[in-house]
């Protein structure tokens, strides 16, 4: 049968929105806060859900220290206490919540240990979120 | 099309277990979770049902309706229980919390079914905040 796992971590980042194609004038018309000079953090709330069979010897989709231990390798231990804007996926891409969640996707999408990456959701705050999934 | 979820917590222990596996095999691959006394959760049972609201009451389902189902149904089956011990679904099935998905899904689907209204669409379980199960009623 067909289910679904969900997994919920913490990655308490900095960030900076600033892009280089604008002026400082237009960079905080278009930022405002987001765009102060020494940046800010947040603690992200990383949701994922993993869609597969579930196995009938363990009773599970996927083996959640495997997860674990990918979700670790790929993004908790690189982004996790970091700056976003120094990460070289943000060389030219500014790391919004949007580019951040998308950035998470494509880093996890083809390294599961099983199932297939249903989406990724990333919570910047509690009151808004963004959600990046296969169908695009 | 109107999606509406009710939620619902029961409290409950289980183990992990394959009786086809060594004892050392089961503690390899389960870990903390083979422990053969149990442990326990706080789990969140979220129900979602779809439909179209009726056009007299507005309603998609009575919200108390469905809270008595989900009580009748699930938590008074599994709240304060030992889910192995206790349930038969799980004599012989890890009640992992994707198998609770689906067990809540079967145990609720009938009495949603001949209630004839909305359709049961999605289980999801939180065993803590951070780790959920969901199923959809595929096969």
């Amino acid at each position: 049968m067909k289910a679904y796992f969900g997994r919920r971590y913490l990655v308490s980042a900095s960030h900076r929105l600033h892009t280089p194609a604008f002026t400082a004038e237009e960079n905080r018309a278009a930022y405002g806060k987001c765009n102060n000079a020494h940046g800010h953090g947040h603690n992200y709330v990383v949701e994922l859900l993993v869609g597969g069979a579930v196995d009938g010897e363990i009773g599970m989709v996927v083996d959640l220290v495997a997860l674990d231990r990918t979700v670790g390798e790929r993004i908790l231990n690189r982004f996790d206490h970091a700056n976003l804007n120094l990460d070289p996926l943000f060389a030219d891409r500014v790391p919004t919540t949007e580019n951040f969640c998308q950035a998470i996707f494509d880093l996890l999408c083809d390294a599961l240990p099983a199932g297939k990456l249903e989406y990724v959701r990333v919570e910047e705050t509690e009151n808004n979120f963004f959600e990046c999934s296969a169908r695009g | 099309m109107i999606f509406l979820t009710r939620r619902a917590t029961f409290s409950a222990s289980h183990y992990y277990w394959n009786e086809a596996w060594s004892a050392e095999k089961n503690e390899q691959v389960f870990g903390r979770c083979a422990n053969r006394n149990g442990h326990g959760h706080n789990y969140t049972l979220e129900v979602t049902v779809a439909g179209e609201p009726d056009p007299v009451t507005g309603f998609v389902v009575d919200l108390k309706w469905l809270k008595d189902v989900m009580e009748s149904e699930v938590l008074s089956a599994y709240d304060h229980r030992h889910l192995n011990l206790e349930t038969p679904e799980f004599k012989n099935t890890n009640p992992t919390t994707e198998n609770i998905a689906i067990a809540a899904w079967q145990r609720l689907e009938p009495a949603i079914k001949s209630a004839g209204g909305a359709k049961l669409t999605r289980i999801r379980v939180y065993e803590t905040p951070e780790i959920f199960a969901e199923y959809r009623g595929e096969a």
